[in-house]
């Protein structure tokens, strides 16, 4: 919409810029407020990876970034390796994923914590020792009284490195 | 609780009105400061108190006490709510009654402590025997969330957010609101609106405030040079019948006692003539 405006008539009115700096810094002191939705998020988003592949879970890390024109979730989520072959997903069952051989990494090695070697090892394998310390979570109230939120809160999509809503 | 609530009782034979009531506690919230918590709380409160209910106002902004000034009762007061607290002065001795309006009382904050020197269970037992004497107990609310907004909300089971359209001040509201939790009724007062600069597209508008906000609104208060006029000489502009924001502010109060329902009036630019004619204060 900024955009918009922006387009046809030049630099947009201040209140329009105010509005949506609001939308987004709002938007993240909500996520920063709610370690407790963030909690959930990170494990439902890291049980729905584990069933394609291993996850290192003690080493995933979910965050939120608030950029110029978006906020957005960067989730670091290291892969160990394949499952032995592809695990059907428990019901009501979204599609299984493409069954592709070992050979076959399901993501590109340069951008996951994964690689083509992790993966070549038996699955069954530890995690590697002295896991990185777990980065500090987004730090909650202080005063740590804040209940979740109320109702009134838009809804927000949580794709990586995409705009919040807009 | 209950025992703290006792001894403040028999300590202070009620003055007041009535006895034994429960009047309502509001605090006045803002979380940002200088948007306006004090100017609202003495003109809500002198709004209230003359139409007729008995009304007393805490400063709980302790070391910055401001209402006294605003109010005009500064060489009245001789004790404030920390005597009251520590024992050294009943609670008669420390309220002080407004000039213009007698079922209007103040209870001065401390000016030479500090907000960690109040205690939180006693400020709240404070509050609550307060209720028993007054239709409605204001509280005055410091800027921030630290203790002295922790005190200021103990006692108050309804808050009124002041907000002005600016950015930082929504935030900052926002996060009040989330701080003050869901068991107070939560309403909202948009302060310092400028109509000729929303229509221009320069100025947050109350629906962009409070699009976000969503609360319900008891009012939105113009800039205007009354509110400064008014607390230069220390009348609240509520008491002023020919102004425009004390017009504002009569139906805010109206708007809390129940008598006035609807939405309320948005401040709407001057019209020439009215600029011409406007009274020069
Ligand atoms: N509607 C208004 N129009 C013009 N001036 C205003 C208006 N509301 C408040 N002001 C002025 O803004 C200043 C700050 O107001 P006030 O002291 O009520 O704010 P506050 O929220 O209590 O501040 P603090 O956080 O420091 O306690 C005062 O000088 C007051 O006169
Ligand atoms: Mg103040």
């Amino acid at each position: 919409m900024l955009q918009f405006i922006q387009r046809f008539f030049g630099k947009p009115p201040s209140s329009a810029t105010a509005k949506e700096r609001l939308r987004l810094v709002l938007l993240s002191d909500h996520l920063s407020l709610a370690p407790d939705v963030v909690e959930a998020l990170k494990h439902d988003l890291i049980e729905v990876i584990s069933r394609y592949v291993d996850v290192d879970v003690p080493n995933c890390d979910v965050t939120f970034e608030q950029r110029e024109k978006e906020v957005a979730m960067l989730a670091n989520i290291p892969i160990l390796g394949m499952h032995p072959r592809p695990v059907p997903p428990p019901p009501p069952a979204p599609p299984p994923p493409p069954s592709r051989g070992p050979d076959l990494p399901l993501l590109d090695p340069t951008k996951t914590g994964a690689s083509v070697a992790v993966a070549e090892r038996p699955p069954a394998v530890e995690p590697p020792p002295a896991p990185k310390p777990a980065k500090p979570k987004a730090s909650g109230p202080a005063n740590g009284h804040r209940p979740t939120r109320r109702k009134r809160r838009k809804g927000m999509s949580t794709n990586t490195a995409a705009p919040a809503t807009s | 609780m209950h025992e703290m609530h006792e001894m403040i009782q028999e300590e202070a034979p009620a003055a007041s009105a009535v006895p034994r009531k429960r009047g309502r506690a509001i605090v006045v919230t803002s979380g940002k400061g200088g948007v306006g918590k004090t100017t609202t709380t003495a003109n809500v409160g002198a709004a209230l108190g003359a139409s007729g209910a008995s009304v007393v106002l805490v400063d709980a902004d302790v070391g910055l006490r401001n209402l006294d000034i605003v109010l005009g009762l500064e060489a009245r007061v001789r004790h404030h709510v920390l005597d009251v607290l520590e024992g050294k002065v009943t609670l008669d001795d420390a309220l002080v009654t407004d000039k213009r309006v007698p079922t209007l009382r103040l209870l001065a904050a401390a000016q030479t402590r500090e907000k960690d020197d109040v205690d939180t269970i006693a400020f709240r037992d404070l509050i609550s025997s307060l209720r028993d004497r007054f239709d409605y107990v204001l509280i005055d609310c410091p800027a921030g969330i630290e203790k002295g907004f922790v005190n200021a909300i103990v006692g108050a089971d309804e808050a009124i957010v002041v907000c002005t359209p600016e950015v930082s001040a929504v935030r900052d509201a926002d996060r009040v609101v989330g701080l003050l939790g869901d068991n107070r009724t939560i309403k909202l007062i948009i302060n310092r609106l400028r109509p000729a600069l929303v229509r221009k597209g320069k100025m947050l508008s109350v629906d962009d405030v409070n699009g976000i906000l969503r609360l319900p609104l008891l009012g939105v208060i113009a800039e205007a040079p009354d509110v400064i006029v008014s607390t230069n000489r220390g009348e609240p502009v509520a008491l002023d019948d020919a102004s425009p924001v004390g017009a504002a502010y009569r139906q805010i109060a109206q708007r809390i006692s129940g008598t006035l329902t609807g939405p309320p009036e948005i401040p709407r630019e001057r019209t020439f003539f009215e600029k011409l004619f406007g009274s020069a204060k």
